[in-house]
């Protein structure tokens, strides 16, 4: 099981670090950060799946045998570019919140205030 | 085999310690630079994984763009956060714990890494993609192939989902300060350092002609549109960051970005409709070289190709720009 298993649940261990980051903290720039940490867990854990033992990238040629999988590759290729536009978004929110917050040295931590009054 | 296993848990363990570190780091440069880190580490990891056009991209978006763009915020705003409270430490771990134990549980369900009888490859669709493929379409890299020709819909769906984050981000931040706008020689440049002005100049005409390689090379080694549009975008960034934002705005002006970002969209749909006009269904290559599908499939994907490096790359620039220039007008 351990050496069958190992890759996944070493991805799970990163994904749930980003995950912690998302949930417990409160600038939102770290926020993005940890929400970037999960997103590589994903991927990789999506590209593993496709993985063959002793196989090749899949870019045919007549003396190669065994391919990995080329259609997760796929998936994951255009959700890359897709997460940094995304993280492009949350950055330009969390710089519009950080002004509108209107107290120019509380930086991006809005939610911090909001935190402390609770 | 052993090698592989030792190498593979290697990488996954500073992949570990390095989210770890990002997770505990109060400050946010650090943990930034900590981002890029993990970035490399995993494109290292997707070629491992023979995933060679996955490692290509996250080596050029992760380390190159999504760290410039941090770096960028944080120059706006304050470098340090405050200490996470333990009120607020506590309901993390405690979801971070269940959502673990199910995450393990139901790995018992998952496949043995790397096994060739697994779900994923038994099913048909890997014999059309990686075998049937060599017929149809005629391109080695079938990673392209699926990319641009059998999922072209899909990717024209990512396409928009780019174009539309780059609109996003352009009517949050307000539109770009005109070069004039923003105040001339406002503190130092990068470019009175003569090694760096030097090095940047002898740089540039390779990032790009190799931003042009791998577009058009995209069909029979690692490439392809989404790659080269990025690596486009470095350079502009690179040069950006080095002669000054007003320099790099005159250079590339925003009516051409704009004219560019809308261009790569509207060959992508104008190539799909000129399909369906000549007969075949939307984004059905065969159709533009009758009696010559492989032909006709060589011509769609490269037209393809062009069109997202285009949107890709003046977007990305686009998201640059107007990072940057609210750190200069303000």
């Amino acid at each position: 099981m351990i050496a069958s298993h190992y890759v996944y649940w070493m991805l799970f261990a990163v994904m749930l670090t980003g995950l912690y980051v998302v949930i417990s903290h409160a600038n939102l720039l770290k926020k993005l950060i940890g929400l970037s940490v999960f997103q590589v867990g994903v991927f990789l854990f999506f590209i593993s799946l496709g993985k063959v033992t002793g196989g090749s990238a899949p870019i045919i040629s007549p003396d190669i045998q065994t391919y990995s999988h080329p259609l997760p590759q796929v998936l994951i290729l255009t959700a890359i570019v897709v997460g940094v536009a995304t993280l492009a978004v949350g950055l330009a929110l969390a710089v519009r919140i950080a002004r509108d917050a209107a107290q120019p040295a509380s930086g991006l931590t809005a939610a911090d205030d909001d935190a402390g009054e609770r | 085999m052993t090698t592989f296993a030792l190498i593979n848990v290697t990488l996954l363990g500073i992949l570990l310690a390095t989210a770890l570190a990002i997770a505990r780091m109060r400050a946010l440069y650090e943990a930034t630079m900590l981002a890029a880190l993990l970035s490399l580490v995993t494109a290292t990891l997707f070629v491992l994984l023979d995933a060679v056009d996955v490692a290509f991209t996250e080596a050029a978006v992760g380390v190159g763009i999504s760290t410039v763009l941090l770096l960028g915020v944080l120059a706006l705003t304050r470098s340090w956060e405050a200490v996470t409270s333990q009120r607020r430490r506590l309901p993390g771990l405690l979801v971070v714990v269940l959502a673990g134990g199910a995450l393990v549980y139901a790995s018992q369900d998952l496949p043995a890494f790397g096994a060739a009888d697994s779900p994923v490859q038994l099913h048909p669709v890997t014999d059309a993609y990686l075998y049937e493929s060599q017929d149809e379409v005629g391109i080695p890299n079938t990673v392209t192939a699926v990319l641009a020709s059998y999922r072209a819909l899909d990717t024209l769906g990512e396409l928009v989902v780019v174009f539309t984050a780059g609109l996003a981000v352009l009517s949050v931040l307000g539109p770009l300060a005109r070069p004039e706008q923003t105040r001339p020689g406002a503190d130092f440049h990068l470019a009175d350092y003569r090694v760096i002005r030097v090095i940047t100049r002898l740089l540039l005409p390779f990032i790009l002609v190799f931003a042009l390689y791998v577009l058009f090379h995209g069909e029979y080694g690692p490439g392809g549109g989404f790659q080269a549009g990025v690596i486009f975008a470095t350079g502009a960034v690179l040069y950006g960051l080095v002669f000054g934002l007003d320099r790099a705005q005159q250079v590339i002006p925003s009516w051409a970005l704009w004219l560019f970002i809308c261009l790569g969209l509207l060959l992508y749909l104008g190539l799909g409709v000129a399909t369906m006009l000549l007969g075949g269904s939307f984004l059905d290559y065969d159709v533009l070289s009758p009696g010559h599908p492989e032909t006709g499939q060589h011509l769609g994907i490269l037209l393809v190709e062009m069109a997202i490096g285009t949107t890709v790359s003046a977007v990305m620039a686009m998201i640059f720009f107007s990072f940057a220039s609210r750190g200069a007008s303000r």
